[in-house]
């Protein structure tokens, strides 16, 4: 075999095919960003158009009341939702972080570890009714009552695995030379970990956070077979039915024969996405200008 | 090195990560407040040598040492060695700046906090001290207060290097801390080690020659896991005795 010589001139191929790869895959791309951009201000524009009329002081005040008397609002919906989903986080956060932490500094990739990380996974795929479901089980039906705990639990049973896998996360980007930094200075394992590592890892444990309560601050199913609804203030959490935005959007769009009760779930759905865009920017704002 | 006090000494020293051996019979004598560079090809163990003497690498669960470390005649490699006592006596600086996410006053005070009683008042002082110590306090004197992250990597290396320092250690061992640096940082830094010497015993790991032979008094050539040869530095860079170090300092491998 003579190998090629390297004085003659290689012919050329055409660069027509791969300038138009390059100007279809451009084109893709825009159309793609508009069709996710897009979607979005239609549904926010759907929600805006529908339910921005009927929000006034009034409806953000007063409780909700049985269709006919005048007066009603979503007050108790939202303090409702604010403690379910409030409550949630308090419970679910805490030992998240801890089984994350345990994932990233300590388990690796040891038996009990992928154990965790598997069982985590399936948890995040788990439809949300049937976390309802499992909680009606343990909780409604044991204690005779819906309440707005049964609620709580069942959020916290869906923001736990997607917080421990965050922590995980946001853990594994820290670098190990800082670790290594930590431990050179005489820190013991654990005060490395909780006053350095997981320091670093602070803003993505904190978005971690904002972004799982967001998440889960519009789930209705779970709350229908827990929380249910009720238009009183939400002072039973612990022993009645609780009254919260997601549920009343659902009963009052879909059950009701009502057009102002139709208006009322608009105004209440425009409410909660409201809270959740502002959740969402505040958490990219905390952290924007800051280098740490 | 004949009349000067060994500080450390290593003893048939091996290395493994996992079933890989990475040292092979390492022995080393690393002479008191005095520099020792530590100089070879890439992946002939220098680093891993170095992370013995403060039992760093035991953060890896596959990665094990046999052998001796004496540290002032005490093997560091015994069980019963406190850990957060032998790295409070052996500090580390490592390739890349690693400040800690927090202000550059609070980086340096951490140490303090760690491991001494002092009141307020004497964490400032002795954090202007570690801060000149490391010749920096000039430039981040006004702002100590804002963040080491936000310093240049010049600067957080010897941020880094005053975080060690106020830990008083006996031992400060520096794992190439100017590899990750620009030529004129890494002049300040071979400076401030120069004047470091005095109060500490510094091993230095190297990629680069010319600093080894600026800086060291004791060169140790590396190759392969293996301790080719230890003398003065300048009798290594003159007229070495084995053949591979001098092919290595004369730049026909590495």
């Amino acid at each position: 075999m003579t190998p090629t010589s390297l004085n003659t001139q290689a012919p050329f191929r055409p660069l027509f095919w791969r300038k138009t790869q390059d100007v279809l895959l451009g084109l893709f791309s825009l159309i793609s960003i508009i069709i996710a951009v897009g979607g979005m201000g239609w549904i926010l524009w759907t929600v805006l158009s529908h339910g921005a009329h009927v929000i006034d002081w009034q409806f953000l005040t007063a409780p909700s009341k049985p269709y006919g008397e005048i007066g009603a609002g979503i007050a108790n919906a939202l303090l409702g939702t604010l403690a379910i989903t409030g409550a949630a986080t308090l419970i679910s956060v805490p030992p998240a972080i801890a089984a994350g932490i345990y994932l990233a500094e300590f388990g690796k990739q040891s038996r009990l570890a992928n154990v965790l990380r598997f069982s985590a996974n399936v948890m995040m795929g788990l439809p949300s009714i049937i976390v309802g479901l499992f909680v009606y089980v343990i909780i409604v039906i044991p204690t005779g009552n819906f309440s707005g705990f049964a609620g709580t639990v069942a959020l916290a049973v869906i923001m736990f695995p997607v917080m421990m896998r965050t922590t995980e996360d946001m853990l594994a980007m820290v670098p190990d030379t800082l670790r290594e930094s930590a431990l050179a200075l005489g820190m013991s394992r654990c005060r490395a970990t909780l006053s350095i590592v997981a320091r670093a890892a602070r803003n993505g444990l904190v978005t971690g956070v904002l972004l799982s309560l967001a998440r889960v601050s519009g789930e209705t199913a779970p709350l229908l077979f827990t929380a249910m609804f009720a238009d009183t203030w939400p002072t039973g959490y612990f022993t009645k039915p609780t009254a919260n935005l997601p549920v009343l959007i659902s009963e009052y769009t879909m059950n009701s024969p009502f057009e102002e009760m139709h208006a009322a779930g608009w105004g209440a759905a425009l409410v909660i996405a409201g809270l959740i865009l502002a959740l969402n920017i505040a958490t990219r704002c905390i952290f924007r200008d800051r280098k740490h | 090195m004949n009349n000067q006090r060994i500080k450390i000494s290593a003893r048939n020293l091996n290395f493994y990560y996992g079933d890989h051996q990475a040292l092979f019979e390492n022995n080393l004598e690393i002479p008191a407040n005095s520099i020792t560079a530590v100089i070879g090809p890439s992946g002939c163990g220098k680093s891993t040598h170095l992370r013995i003497y403060n039992r760093i690498f035991e953060l890896y669960r596959n990665q094990r040492a046999t052998g001796e470390v004496l540290l002032d005649g005490k093997n560091i490699l015994d069980p019963d060695v406190d850990l957060l006592k032998l790295r409070r006596r052996v500090g580390m600086i490592f390739q890349k700046p690693t400040p800690f996410p927090m202000s550059i006053f609070d980086n340096v005070a951490y140490p303090l906090r760690l491991h001494y009683n002092l009141s307020r008042s004497e964490i400032a002082d002795r954090v202007e001290q570690a801060l000149q110590g490391a010749s920096i306090w000039d430039e981040v004197k006004d702002k100590l207060k804002s963040s080491g992250l936000a310093l240049s990597g010049g600067q957080q290396q010897r941020l880094c290097i005053a975080r060690a320092l106020a830990a008083e250690p006996e031992v400060l061992l520096m794992d190439e801390p100017t590899s990750a640096i620009d030529p004129v940082a890494t002049l300040k830094i071979e400076e401030l080690v120069l004047e470091l010497k005095s109060r500490f015993t510094i091993v230095i790991v190297t990629h680069n020659m010319q600093q080894a032979s600026r800086i060291s008094d004791f060169t140790s050539f590396f190759y392969k896991g293996q301790i080719i040869e230890t003398g003065p530095t300048a009798q290594i860079f003159t007229a070495p005795a084995n053949k591979k170090t001098e092919e290595y300092i004369t730049g026909r491998f590495g």
